[in-house]
């Protein structure tokens, strides 16, 4: 199985991504490329790539589309002023052809912050409502406290087996 | 998949690589499996070899396959197994320069080099070093200043050669890290503290103080590791090469302490440096040489080939030194490694006595068929400089040299040969006729185009004044029925030579010339005719001008100018002596041989100095009209080298005049300088016409100003002049921070040296391949003779070198060398006159009580003589 961590620079995804490997928060610098870890859920492997945000790499994102079967799109919930960018990359990203039959899970990350909006928010404001054909679920989590990784991933992995 | 690879090579029948047969496009189709999940780590590491191994055959990689390739081998790093993640750092190195986007990995090879694998670690940082630029690097600090103290030594050394490498391009980055280069320093890993001295060493290397305390402190304090110590020592030498100060510096003891060193590395280092060194006394020499001597019976190969090759190397420049190790160089001449036994013979070539070189060259002939070219080539180059020290040997050189030219062998070692025999050609007048024949005989079976040409022509030029020049006719002739396009030319050529200066075989010359010119190549037939059409003439003037000593002129000269003809078609017939002359290079009669097998570049049809001259020059309006430019003077300084204002005058020559070219630097950063020219007041009565300022002269930034000077026309003689030099301009200052000038300026003068224009500013130097020739050519319609007695010079070879310094024109025939132990000698020298009439001179020299000098100067004009002698005078 094959994953993609996606989402504007400094939004989580490299935290996620250890936290979801070895279960601890582990300092992280901004990613300039890629990390790929095999993370095991389940009893299921999975081969995941956290692709580094910034403006400069998202343009690589691309490389790394073929054969993958979900992408984990992570947004900062309480980062309002870049919500629309954030809404932009995922509409270009949704319509390349290599991610038509990927799996799509929003985290609403950053819960924790004070001013973080809610995931229905999160959802309206990037648009997920209006999305035909594509199975996606968005989740509230907050990756240093370590709330709502699992019920997404429970969902995830659901998602993965009924496709099979 | 490897094996399938062999059979179909065992079909082929190609030897054993299984790589020979790679096509690019079919292994980079082959790359998409790096696409592929899971990964097949086997098949993908048989690919990216595959990919390395056409990189490093040299295959051009486009940028955008090569980008493909490298996104789709980042893919591999899902994969933990060690050697394909090892194989990728390779092929990252391999790709960082030829693919884009190679950033994309950083995260990844960051997390490498941090990690737990020690494996990973090292190979990680040196490729992540190389796909970091100056700005990322900063990134990465922290990360290669953690690595540099890393407990683990391979870690360590990674980041510290990595450090060096990024020295180059961003040293302020790496100049931060010396307190971890420091620590390094101190560690017990014998390369690691290598490493650190290195990079602490390039770290400081522009300032020299910083290494000589670095020095001082290495040295006092003592290192573990030899390799260390061989660098403390060549950078110990270097500082005391610089400082050219005496050798009883502690450097220079710490060097000699080096002898002692438990090492044989850093001792052999330590002789190596002291031998090296400049002006070593006897006394200083010793202890390193007895070291060197005592390597030479080591039982390790390395050690004693180490030896060899050094006393080799400084053989001649102290003989004495080295003779004292002629009993262990003897017992070095059987050695099985051939390689020790031809250094040590050579090197008893260079230093043995007159006596020994006829057992010497017996033992080298009884295994120089089994040295490699490389070393023969070193064999060839001390016969060479044997040649040179003891003329008389040079028939056993000779024989020698025969047989090798008759053995196999590749170019170089040919060529270094043929050299080598020229070379004894010329310095030895009776070896000349036997030299020729082995040349000659050379030719009748040689591969190599450019060795017959060069031999040919050599024939042209020697054969014809032998004693029997009917014996190379057939040699030559022989080539034009055989060979290849270039060497019939060439042939013919020299064959047209013979025909001009033999009036006996000229019958036979020109039958044999008729039958050249039903030659397949159009080069060959062109030149047949052309020297048949000359040689019918029976004319001296003409053989001398046409056959023997060739054009003079420059050959982009001549383009541009027949180019500029064609396009203003005109009535008059095109004019040779419009077109500049060729300035002669200075090695074109070299006066010692100078190491014969350095490989020469094929010369360049570059533009000479003088032809970018006469490009700028009629870029400016005001010199249109002054005709083609005779001669640019080498620049003269007007200026001491440290002063406000830098000027240098390159004097260039026309037919009627001359424009000087002032360089000027203004060195003030406060000042711009406006309207800049040089004032001229001339001593004689040339005519100032016209100055053309420079415009502006900004701080460090050179300029030029031309003055325009009419040559007297009522006085053709006088050509010597002097000028005293005024450099006046505007002032404007300027704020020194912003470089601001203010609006007012004010107007200023700066006192030059005075300038001189001497007889050799009107005259070209021209080589004259045949001088006797020549002579007779311009025959003795405005000959004169004067006898001038030159009392203050001592020394023939001090009166030939003030004579062709103050000419300023060409010595042929190679008389500029006097042969040693005469008290008379004769120098011809050659030169084209402004106006473009050839000049020669014939100075007959005789040593008595000073040196008197007979002058004979010949011309087409007779200005050009008076001119001459005037000046002598």
């Amino acid at each position: 199985m094959r994953i993609l961590i996606l989402g504007l620079d400094g939004a989580g995804k490299t935290t996620i991504l250890y936290r979801l490997q070895v279960g601890e928060v582990v300092t992280t610098i901004p990613t300039i490329g890629f990390n790929v870890e095999t993370v095991t859920y389940k009893n299921l492997k999975f081969q995941v790539w956290d692709l580094g945000g910034q403006t400069s790499i998202r343009p690589y994102w691309r490389c790394y589309y073929s054969n993958t079967d979900a992408v984990i799109y992570v947004v900062d919930s309480s980062d309002r002023d870049r919500m629309g960018i954030s809404k932009s990359e995922l509409v270009a990203m949704l319509e390349e052809e290599e991610l038509k039959k990927a799996i799509l899970v929003v985290f609403a990350n950053k819960q924790d912050m004070e001013q973080a909006m809610t995931p229905t928010e999160v959802a309206n404001a990037l648009g997920l409502p209006a999305l035909k054909d594509r199975k996606w679920q968005i989740f509230k989590t907050s990756a240093t406290k370590g709330t709502g990784l699992d019920e997404a991933m429970e969902w995830l992995v659901e998602a993965l087996k009924s496709r099979q | 998949m490897i094996k399938k690879f062999d059979k179909k090579d065992e079909e082929s029948g190609s030897g054993s690589n299984p790589f020979q047969h790679l096509e690019k496009s079919a292994v980079l189709q082959e790359a998409r499996i790096f696409n592929e999940t899971p990964i097949n780590p086997r098949r993908c590491l048989h690919i990216l070899t595959k990919i390395i191994y056409l990189l490093n055959q040299g295959e051009h990689f486009g940028t955008t396959e090569a980008t493909e390739a490298f996104f789709a081998m980042t893919r591999l790093f899902q994969s933990n197994d060690q050697t394909l993640r090892r194989m990728c750092y390779l092929t990252i190195k391999e790709m960082a320069n030829i693919s884009e986007d190679v950033i994309i990995v950083t995260s990844s090879l960051t997390k490498d080099m941090t990690g737990k694998e020690d494996v990973y670690r090292g190979p990680a940082i040196r490729a992540l070093c190389r796909i970091t630029d100056t700005t990322m690097l900063q990134g990465i600090e922290r990360y290669m200043k953690q690595a540099i103290v890393d407990k683990v030594s391979s870690v360590s050394s990674s980041a510290l050669v990595s450090s060096l490498h990024m020295v180059k391009q961003s040293y302020d980055v790496v100049k931060r890290w010396v307190n971890e280069a420091q620590e390094a320093a101190s560690s017990d890993n014998i390369m690691v503290q290598y490493h650190a001295l290195g990079l602490l060493y390039h770290l400081r290397k522009n300032d020299r103080l910083a290494v000589s305390k670095m020095l001082n402190k290495f040295t006092k304090s003592g290192l573990k590791s030899p390799f260390a110590y061989c660098m403390l020592i060549r950078i110990a030498s270097k500082l005391l090469e610089e400082s050219e100060g005496g050798h009883d510096s502690p450097l220079f003891d710490f060097i000699e302490s080096c002898l002692r060193n438990k090492h044989e590395m850093v001792v052999y280092e330590a002789a190596s440096a002291i031998v090296h060194m400049p002006n070593c006394t006897a006394r200083e020499l010793a202890p390193a040489v007895s070291v060197l001597q005592l390597f030479c019976s080591s039982p390790k190969a390395a050690l004693r080939y180490a030896a060899v090759r050094t006393l080799n190397k400084v053989a001649m420049k102290h003989p004495s030194a080295v003779t004292a190790c002629n009993l262990d160089l003897e017992n070095l001449i059987t050695d099985s490694n051939r390689s020790i036994a031809t250094l040590a013979i050579t090197t008893l070539l260079k230093t043995g006595s007159e006596s020994s070189v006829d057992r010497l060259m017996k033992q080298i002939s009884s295994f120089v068929s089994e040295i490699s070219d490389e070393f023969k080539v070193v064999v060839v180059q001390a016969i060479s400089a044997l040649c040179q020290k003891y003329p008389r040997k040079h028939s056993v050189m000779m024989n020698f040299l025969s047989n090798m030219l008759r053995d196999d062998g590749g170019f170089e070692y040919k060529r270094a040969i043929v050299d080598c025999i020229i070379s004894i050609i010329e310095e030895n007048p009776e070896s000349k006729e036997t030299g020729l024949a082995h040349l000659c005989e050379f030719i009748e079976d040689c591969e190599h185009t450019v060795l017959a040409t060069k031999i040919l022509h050599l024939l042209g030029k020697e054969g014809p004044r032998t004693p029997t020049p009917s014996k190379y006719i057939r040699f030559i002739f022989n080539r034009v029925v055989l060979e290849s396009e270039a060497v019939r030319a060439a042939a013919v050529s020299a064959l047209a030579k013979f025909g001009a200066q033999n009036d006996d075989l000229l019958p036979s010359v020109l039958v044999l010339m008729q039958r050249c010119m039903m030659d397949s190549d159009d080069e060959v037939r062109d030149r047949a005719t052309f020297y048949m059409n000359v040689l019918q003439q029976k004319q001296k003037a003409l053989n001398a001008a046409y056959i023997f000593n060739g054009l003079s002129v420059s050959v982009p000269g001549l383009e541009k100018s027949l180019h500029q003809y064609t396009l203003e078609p005109s009535e008059k017939p095109f004019d040779m002596k419009t077109v500049p002359l060729a300035t002669q290079p200075i090695t074109e009669q070299k006066t010692e041989i100078a190491p014969v097998a350095t490989s020469k570049l094929p010369e360049k049809l570059a533009p000479s100095r003088q032809d970018i001259y006469q490009e700028q020059l009629s870029a400016i309006p005001e010199f249109q009209g002054l005709g083609p430019l005779f001669k640019s003077s080498e620049p003269v300084q007007l200026t001491e080298a440290e002063t406000e204002y830098v000027v240098r005058c390159i004097k260039h020559t026309f037919a009627g005049h001359m424009v000087f070219q002032f360089d000027c630097t203004n060195t003030l950063n406060d000042q711009l300088l406006q309207r800049v020219l040089v004032q001229m007041e001339p001593s004689e009565a040339y005519e100032v016409l016209h100055y053309v300022p420079a415009a502006n002269l900004p701080y460090s930034q050179p300029g030029s100003c031309y003055t325009l000077v009419r040559l007297p026309e009522d006085d053709p003689t006088s050509v010597s002049c002097t000028y005293s030099c005024t450099m006046k301009y505007l002032v404007r200052d300027c704020d020194p921070n912003t470089g601001e000038p203010d609006d007012d300026g004010y107007d200023d003068e700066y006192v030059l040296e005075d300038l001189e224009v001497t007889v050799a500013d009107h005259i070209q130097k021209v080589l004259k391949p045949n001088f006797g020739a020549a002579w007779e050519e311009v025959g003795d319609d405005f000959e004169k003779e004067e006898t001038f007695a030159l009392a203050s010079v001592r020394t023939l070879e001090e009166a030939v070198g003030n004579i062709i310094s103050f000419l300023g024109m060409q010595p042929c025939e190679r008389s500029d060398k006097v042969p040693e132990n005469k008290n008379s000698h004769v120098l011809f020298l050659a030169g084209v006159f402004r106006g473009g009439h050839d000049v020669l001179v014939r100075a007959r020299l005789a040593l008595a009580d000073g040196v008197t000098m007979q002058v004979t100067v010949r011309s087409g004009d007779e200005n050009a003589v008076d001119v001459i002698l005037a000046s002598v005078g």
